[in-house]
């Protein structure tokens, strides 16, 4: 069962003469694989989150498509496939005929490193958490072409926010998993994983379970809210501020396919998380190893978008002061600690001591980070002198 | 301590999800087609015209006097008098409306032609589902789109239509016990 899938491409590339041409129907399976299972998770995100939103402010939710609302996605895609194709006449036609293309082609290469399943990576780079965010830190590029192509004050100014955003958490993004891959010693993800495998007693040796991997876990999951735009960061589409900042040009099927690579982005991230975190594929528990790897990546992955989606619906948007401030005042300085317990982590010698301290060593900064930071008025609640 | 508010804050979401499921009076969302709410009695929107008995031609309640045409304020009422007249409830005889349209895609539902009509003819509509296909046909209503029985309304506005039935009421037993001494003397009927 665990292999299912693997041999199912095996036996597929088999059928062809060997050599070039099979690598190639090997990489063809790979992609569509990919996009296949990924555009599917996508349709069915979209709906849920729109249904648990809906819960969490007490309403249903969409309910009209198919049972309990589950085609939704489909009537929406219908929907973008029929509009008007608008592009303003003063447009840069090249320029924004090609954002969206540039934001969706990297996001699913992202995911071509991330491993799904035990020999389920599509690409088992030697360096692919590099890889990773190499491509990654394309949508940026893309983010900037929509917004400065529009020619539209809003979508620059969208533009203008998620460049600053973007390059603001890539930093404490890529330092949250320097911890893993300095205490993996290795930059490919499949490696990575397989050092998570393995338990002691009934707990599994996820980073997520020691001090520094739990405080980078953290991080990693606010700077990569803030990397693909999630609420609360989505200052870049600010509905009430710049009604939808860098896409407001885009029409039609182009807008759905920004949508589809912010919310491949938010896979690939927390697919990296899994890999980086939380032991991907890896089963939680030794007795429930017979269940197949790709199940467990799923499960958590699905787990990791709810949580994506139950941030959304709790907290309000973020000033702009205050995004920075916390990439720069809060979230670099843990990250770089974080590092520094890492190494600490590395050098002790295994025991509770060594727990305790490095749990000492992440949560003493971060009480006394939070504390400065709310005394010097950085992060607190803004007193307004004259429009009280 | 940095944290604690988000921390609340995700628990109270929390329990608003999984609240939405177990207890079915926290979803407060109408499912409009199946469900409705009852109509508030207040509710207005376009006016009508309002017919007695069971003829809408013959009881229509307008005589055409052509206030409410010169009073609405976007000028959505078009009246054309008819030649032949009618009596009304107390015998009177009037003139009739020949047409009666009303242009509900520019009335502003400000009840203007309601306060000014005389004669308790027109009055203001609940319906609300109006939507059509054809938005300058279809939403010009003619004299028998508008004609409304009394019974219809006094089943939206009750409290109004009691008052407005007791009025017409007064002026009706008014206008007989003055007919009658004058039909005791001149012996001349005074209906058709
Ligand atoms: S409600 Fe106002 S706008 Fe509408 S028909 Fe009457 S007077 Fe005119
Ligand atoms: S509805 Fe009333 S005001 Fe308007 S023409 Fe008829 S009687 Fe006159």
């Amino acid at each position: 069962m665990d292999q299912i899938f693997v041999n199912l491409k095996d036996w597929l590339v088999a059928l062809f003469p060997a050599g070039r041409q099979q690598e190639l129907v090997s990489a063809l399976i790979s992609v569509a694989a990919l996009i296949g299972t990924f555009a599917g998770l996508f349709a069915l995100t979209t709906v849920l989150e729109r249904k648990g939103l809906g819960r969490i402010q007490n309403r249903y939710g969409p309910n009209r498509v198919g049972p309990y609302g589950i085609l939704q996605p489909m009537a929406d895609g219908l929907k973008a496939l029929t509009k008007e194709d608008v592009v303003p006449r003063s447009a840069d036609q090249v320029v924004h005929f090609l954002a969206p293309l540039v934001l969706v082609a990297p996001v699913f290469l992202a995911l071509a490193v991330v491993p799904m399943g035990r020999n389920m990576a599509a690409v088992d780079f030697d360096a692919g958490i590099l890889f990773f965010f190499a491509v990654g830190a394309a949508t940026e590029l893309s983010v900037f072409m929509a917004g400065w192509s529009s020619r539209n004050k809003y979508s620059l100014l969208g533009a203008m926010r998620a460049i600053a955003q973007m390059i603001s958490y890539e930093v404490p993004l890529i330092l949250s998993s320097l911890a893993v891959i300095m205490i993996a010693g290795s930059l490919s993800a499949v490696t990575i994983v397989e050092k998570q495998a393995g338990y002691s007693g009934l707990i599994p040796h996820w980073f997520v379970l020691t001090p520094w991997g739990f405080a980078g876990f953290i991080l990693f999951m606010i700077a990569a809210a803030a990397e693909s735009n999630r609420s609360p960061f989505d200052l870049p589409e600010g509905e009430s501020e710049i009604i939808a900042g860098y896409y407001i040009e885009y029409s039609g099927f182009k807008f759905a396919l920004f949508f589809l690579g912010e919310y491949i982005g938010l896979f690939a991230a927390s697919g990296l998380a899994i890999t980086l975190f939380l032991g991907g594929w890896n089963a939680p528990f030794p007795f429930l190893t017979w269940i197949p790897s790709y199940v467990w990546f799923f499960g958590k992955l699905l787990a990791l978008i709810a949580v994506f989606i139950w941030v959304r619906g709790t907290l309000p948007r973020l000033r702009m002061d205050q995004l920075m401030n916390f990439a720069w005042k809060f979230m670099l300085p843990m990250a770089l600690i974080n590092l520094l317990t890492a190494g600490v982590w590395h050098f002790t010698p295994p025991g509770l001591a060594r727990w305790i301290i490095c749990a000492l060593l992440v949560f003493g900064p971060y009480v006394a980070l939070g504390r400065t930071l709310f005394e010097s008025k950085k992060l607190a609640k803004r007193t307004y002198s004259y429009a009280e | 301590m940095l944290g604690e508010g988000i921390i609340k804050g995700m628990g109270e979401t929390a329990r608003n999800f999984f609240g939405s499921y177990v207890k079915e009076d926290r979803l407060t969302t109408v499912q409009y087609p199946e469900e409705r709410l009852p109509q508030k009695e207040a509710a207005r929107n376009f006016p009508f015209l309002v017919y007695d008995g069971k003829d809408w031609d013959k009881g229509l309640r307008c005589v055409a006097c052509q206030i409410c045409e010169k009073e609405c304020p976007p000028q959505c009422i078009y009246i054309v008098k008819d030649a032949t007249k009618k009596p009304d409830h107390i015998g009177k005889m009037q003139f009739q409306a020949k047409v009666f349209d009303i242009d509900i895609s520019v009335c502003m539902s400000c009840q203007i032609c309601v306060e000014v009509c005389p004669f308790e003819a027109i009055k203001m509509d609940v319906e609300y589902e109006l939507s059509t296909g054809d938005r300058f046909g279809q939403l010009l209503l003619h004299k028998d789109q508008l004609a409304k029985s009394n019974d219809y309304y006094r089943k939206i506005h009750p409290t109004e239509a009691a008052e407005v039935d007791a009025r017409m009421g007064a002026e009706k037993a008014k206008a007989e016990a003055k007919a009658k001494p004058a039909a005791a003397t001149s012996a001349t009927p005074s209906k058709p």
